[in-house]
């Protein structure tokens, strides 16, 4: 344990389950796409309420179902989520009222409303406010309460990175990840296709040669889709954006995006949207599509995420705070509406890598107890699954 | 003039700008204990790489003391260095001859 800093002291909302959000939010879960314009709806109705857009949950089957299943499942589990409608139309493959049974094994207070139970979208959306508009009332009661960082599970990204991702924020970033694993939290390294390249590195400090096996494993299924497509997975990754900025191979960006993971042994690698099961660094098996593996870090129970890009992004989740940080100066000025930390200041010799992280720590904390990211004041609610099957 | 890079490793044959470099500059890039004088062949804007030591066709080119691809052509020390003359080694499965 570090004795520099006081781990307990983050401010939460305690669940049911034990579990600590940083947020409480009432989310209205739609199974199926065409629940999810009424979701919306409802969202605009009740204050408090957050949704999502996607265009999933009916026609899938076997393991592409089960991870779409998975990721509902987990955006509904996830501590930032005081409690859950569960929005269905009635028919499809991805029951609405199996999504809330899982949920409501945590103890959280979930409803089920269904478009053609109800007898179509306008008393849908009146149900699903009125039951909405009860749960948020009920969550504001809640206060928060003191926790610390054992409780904590940190998301880790890097989208629109450039040659500065690797030299600034990511290895700034990497400090951070060692600060949270030395304090008893969890830090998620995900981002699989932009590991290809890098893998002999993370698998020297795997836990166990189980751990070392599996880093391998997971690097050869990525890097086979491609070489079955029989395409250069550089027509896709790493992208123009990485390439205008100075990026030239997905080895190149891999060892950049490497450094978010810091120095601490890799205990685990875990499937999509699945909650880890170990403390400490924990590796989710993510495409590097920047939405789909937030969505997965979330739905895997991340409470707070942080951000690199080096070329800028608006991203954000419905229900966890993103913490966006840029790896150069001259983006930060551009893009301020959207980044909120600069570690562009180690690139301009203002300031080392350690002492970078330590401020990110210290804008965990903060955001930890209530304050707001730019993506949440900008309402930017992403989601994407990770499909790993066609839709029949 | 003092121009800003920074070169991650000794055994690197890269180094990258840290602003924009005009062709003709001559630099010296520290790494270690070790300094390259390279004077730019090209314009290097902000980023970008240039090659601190030659790499023969075919060769492996370092950064961050590890492989970040494979050279396609001859690179000459003060080169730019991206994905005119460097190729990556791995997903590539448009190399893959006959795919059944």
């Amino acid at each position: 344990m570090n004795p520099e800093f006081n781990t307990n002291e983050l401010l939460g909302y305690r669940r049911p389950d034990g579990k600590v959000g940083v947020r409480n939010h009432v989310l209205i879960l739609p199974t199926i796409t065409c629940a999810t314009q009424a979701a919306k709806q409802i969202t605009e109705l009740v204050h408090g309420t957050v949704s999502f857009i996607h265009q999933h949950g009916c026609a899938q089957v076997g393991e592409d179902y089960d991870q779409t299943f998975r990721t509902y499942v987990g955006m509904g589990l996830n501590p930032n989520v005081y409690g859950v409608v569960v929005l269905g139309l009635g028919c499809e493959t991805h029951q609405a009222r199996s999504v809330a049974g899982e949920i409501a094994k945590s103890g959280k207070p979930v409803e089920v409303v269904s478009i053609q139970d109800h007898g179509g979208t306008l008393m849908t959306i009146a149900e699903g406010a009125r039951v909405a508009a009860r749960m948020v009332q009920d969550a504001s009661a809640q206060r928060r309460e003191p926790f610390d960082f054992s409780e904590l599970i940190i998301g880790t990204e890097c989208g629109g990175s450039d040659a500065c991702s690797g030299l600034s924020a990511n290895p700034a970033v990497g400090v951070v990840s060692d600060m949270v694993v030395d304090a008893g939290g969890t830090a998620i390294l995900a981002e699989t296709t932009e590991l290809i390249g890098a893998e002999h590195l993370l698998a020297k400090r795997a836990v166990n040669e189980k751990v070392a096996k599996r880093v391998y494993e997971v690097i050869e299924q990525m890097e086979s889709r491609a070489i079955l497509m029989g395409v250069d997975i550089r027509t896709g990754n790493p992208s123009p954006g990485n390439i205008e900025g100075g990026l030239s191979s997905l080895e190149e960006k891999s060892l950049g995006a490497s450094n978010k993971s810091g120095s601490r042994p890799l205990q685990e690698i875990i499937d999509y949207a699945q909650y880890p099961t170990q403390k400490g660094l924990v590796w989710m098996d993510t495409p590097g599509h920047d939405i789909e593996q937030l969505t997965g870090m979330v739905a895997g129970g991340a409470q707070v995420v942080l951000f690199t890009s080096g070329r800028g992004t608006p991203t954000g989740s419905p229900i966890a705070p993103v913490i966006k940080i840029s790896t150069n100066t001259a983006m930060f000025e551009k893009m301020r509406d959207n980044m909120d930390l600069n570690a562009g200041t180690i690139i301009d010799g203002e300031e080392t890598i350690q002492t970078a992280g330590k401020r990110i720590f210290e804008e965990i904390k903060e955001v930890s107890s209530g304050k707001l990211t730019k993506s949440e004041v900008l309402k930017q609610h992403d989601f994407g699954i990770w499909r790993i099957g066609p839709t029949f | 003039m003092n121009y800003k890079t920074i070169m991650m490793k000794p055994l690197d044959h890269v180094a990258i700008a840290l602003m924009d470099l005009p062709q003709g500059a001559l630099i010296h890039v520290r790494c270690e204990e070790k300094v390259h004088e390279v004077e730019l062949k090209q314009d290097i804007r902000f980023g970008h790489k240039f090659a601190v030591k030659p790499i023969g066709q075919g060769g492996e080119i370092l950064k961050y003391g590890e492989v970040i691809g494979r050279a396609v052509a001859d690179i000459a020390t003060g080169e730019h260095v991206h994905v005119h003359n460097l190729e990556g080694i791995r997903g590539r499965g448009d190399k893959v001859e006959s795919r059944v």
